[in-house]
Formats: structure tokens, C-alpha cells, sequence
């Protein structure tokens, strides 16, 4: 059934644009177009953090930095491979898209560890820099017990994301 | 500046465990192919990012949002009871969601902000519980279609992009309860200093 989700959306979307008689073609192109521009800003960004994230697998880190933390891993049941995704997820999103992006090629895209890494990116948002987004433009400097209970969102993220992959997939 | 610490981080501990482990050759070899793989993924996701975002426009231009802002509205009501008696607030913080849900960055973002500056108003720069609300229910990402986790996915040569969805769902739901949640019980506990 979720099959059908996204080419329904797109034709939905088209219809509807089509009903209010404006031109479906011309905003689906300027949209694409900002989208390159998008693309185009990210690109330096994803090859210093891709350069990052090679030299962190490269030389070992990423297993020292899972082996120690394997323990806390294994109790929550989220595989201790994806310790670096974890670590990344609420700083920055394009270095957590770097980073998950590794861990697919490496484990394989429909393993496990493929899975949850993809479960884990589209479901955790960059915890940090949204916070810092809404209190800047909303002019709050006590952020009180926001980043704790964000954390908490985001910690539960990683685990259920774990469960549901090895539950339902 | 974050991404500044972040990556001076990652290349110090890469340095550092090189350094142990002996893998210095290793290192300096990752580092080339590291920026190439750079260019490979912003070109195996480039695709689908352009065409996501002509669908975002689309999405935006055919009132997708405020069509499901209405269904939002009595769910609203419960989370954030000020809403109940601010019109421009609820419609604020309702077309934030929908954007969210919808993958809109770019239009979910600004209507977050002006709900947040309405929130925060009489507040002297402390949040108050619904902004801190608001807050987590944006950083806990509630996405119906996960575009670039899927392009990712196809890039690397899989048929079935979009099995994750029930997964990530799931996922979502939890997370975003998981943080309402906290924010319950952390505004009975937290210390107003």
C-alpha cells in the first residue's frame, strides 16, 4: 500500500494545481531549479565531511569509538556500528548524511545496519541547530529544559529505530 | 562555528587513532578518496533533491498545507492550549507541522518562527512550556516521505526505497511522544532559576 503513497502524492499535488488553473510545469521546474541551487551549496559541504568521515573509518576511530561504547549500545539494543551516526545526528545533518551515506555503502543497503541507519536519518532532525534557530529568532536565552527533552526525542529516535528494523524488516 | 570544532574533531581523532593504531598509509589515502566520495554523493542524491524540491513548490502552491492544518487544529487544541484562544497562533503552528510532515523545509521554518515569536512574547527571554514544546516537537522529526534518505537508498542499488516508511513512521511517532513527554514532566521538576 505505501507503494503507492509517493506517486499518489505527486499526482495529487499535480492535480490540485492544475484545478486552480496555474501552471503545474512551470512551478515543478522553478522548484527543480532551486533545488540544484540547493545541491550546489551542499556539494563543498559534503566533500570536507565526507574527507572527515573516510579519515575517522580509515584510521580506526570509528572502531575505537565503537568498541568503547558497544556496552551502552548492545543494553538499548541499536547496533553499535552506528555509534559515529549517533554521535553526529543532533550537531549537523549533512555530516549525519555523510555518515549514514558510509554506513549503507559499507554494510550493504538492505542489512540490517543498512536498514537502521536509514530509519535513523529520516526520522531525527539536527536537534542543535533547530534549537538554536527558534530561540535566536524568537529572542530566548534560557532555553530551560528544551535540550534535555529534545535529547530524550532523539535518543528514543535512535532505539526505536533499532526495534522497529529488526521487528518489521 | 560548530561545524568548525566538528570537523577539527573528527580529523584530530582520525590523527589520534592513527597514531595507535598504526595506520598513518591508511589515513593519508582516505583523505583522497574521502573528497571524491564527497562529489559521489552529492551527485547520487542530486536527482531525487531536485525533483523533491520542485514537488516541495508544488506541494505549497496547491494548499496541501492548509488543507491538512484544518484536521490538525483540535489536536492542537491539546498540546498547546493557547492556541485555543489565539487564531493566528493555532493557524502558525498548524501550517509548521503540516510543512514539517510534508518535507518543506523551506516553508516549515518561517511559520515556525512567527508561532515561536508569538509564544515568546511577556516572556523576557526565557521560554516558556509551550515554546519549549514547540521547540522539540520541531527537532523531533515528524517527515511522511524521507526524499534524500531514499535517494541515498537507490544509490547504493536498492530496489525498494521506500519499505523504510512504516519504520520510520513508527519511529517518528515515538520520538515526538517521547519528547512531549519529557517536556511534561521536566516542567513539573525544572528549577526556575
Amino acid at each position: 500500500m505505501t507503494d503507492y503513497l509517493v506517486p499518489l502524492l505527486l499526482l495529487l499535488a499535480c492535480v490540485m494545481v492544475l484545478r486552480k488553473k496555474e501552471n503545474s510545469h512551470q512551478i515543478l521546474l522553478q522548484g527543480a531549479a532551486d533545488g540544484l541551487k540547493l545541491l550546489l551549496t551542499l556539494v563543498p559541504t559534503f566533500v570536507l565531511l565526507m574527507t572527515a568521515v573516510t579519515a575517522l573509518r580509515a584510521s580506526g576511530a570509528v572502531e575505537i569509538i565503537g568498541k568503547s561504547l558497544s556496552p551502552v549500545f548492545r543494553f538499548f539494543g541499536i547496533p553499535p556500528e552506528t555509534a559515529l551516526l549517533v554521535l553526529i545526528r543532533p550537531f549537523s545533518g549533512s555530516a549525519a548524511l555523510a555518515v549514514g551515506a558510509e554506513l549503507i555503502a559499507e554494510h550493504g543497503v538492505d542489512s540490517l545496519i543498512g536498514r537502521t541507519v536509514a530509519v535513523m536519518l529520516g526520522s531525527t532532525e539536527t536537534t542543535f541547530y533547530t534549537v538554536s534557530v527558534y530561540f535566536g529568532a524568537a529572542g530566548i536565552q534560557k532555553s530551560r529544559y528544551t535540550i534535555p527533552a529534545a535529547l530524550i526525542a532523539d535518543f528514543t529516535g535512535f532505539f526505536i529505530a533499532s526495534l522497529t528494523v529488526r521487528l518489521l524488516m | 562555528m560548530l561545524m568548525s570544532w566538528i570537523w577539527t574533531g573528527m580529523l584530530g581523532l582520525s590523527v589520534i587513532a592513527a597514531l595507535i593504531l598504526g595506520r598513518g598509509n591508511l589515513l593519508a589515502a582516505a583523505i583522497c578518496q574521502g573528497a571524491q566520495a564527497g562529489i559521489s554523493l552529492a551527485v547520487s542524491i542530486g536527482g531525487s533533491l531536485c525533483l523533491w524540491s520542485g514537488v516541495g513548490a508544488l506541494m505549497e502552491k496547491a494548499g496541501m498545507v492548509d488543507k491538512i492544518s484544518r484536521v490538525m487544529h483540535p489536536i492542537l487544541h491539546r498540546i498547546f492550549p493557547s492556541t485555543k484562544r489565539n487564531a493566528s497562533l493555532s493557524n502558525a503552528l498548524s501550517a509548521n507541522i503540516c510543512a514539517n510532515l510534508l518535507g518543506l523545509g523551506n516553508a516549515a521554518t518561517p511559520m515556525g518562527i512567527q508561532a515561536a515569536t508569538q509564544l515568546s512574547r511577556n516572556c523576557n527571554g526565557t521560554a516558556s512550556d509551550e515554546l519549549c514544546k514547540l521547540v522539540v516537537l520541531n527537532t523531533a522529526s515528524i517527515q511522511l516521505i524521507p526524499a534524500t534518505v531514499a535517494a541515498v537508498r537507490v544509490a547504493h542499488g536498492c530496489t525498494t526505497p521506500f519499505d523504510i516508511l512504516l519504520p520510520v513512521w513508527i519511529t517518528s511517532f515515538c520520538s515526538a511522544g517521547a519528547g512531549l513527554l519529557a517536556t511534561g514532566i521536566f516542567r513539573k521538576i525544572w528549577r526556575n532559576p
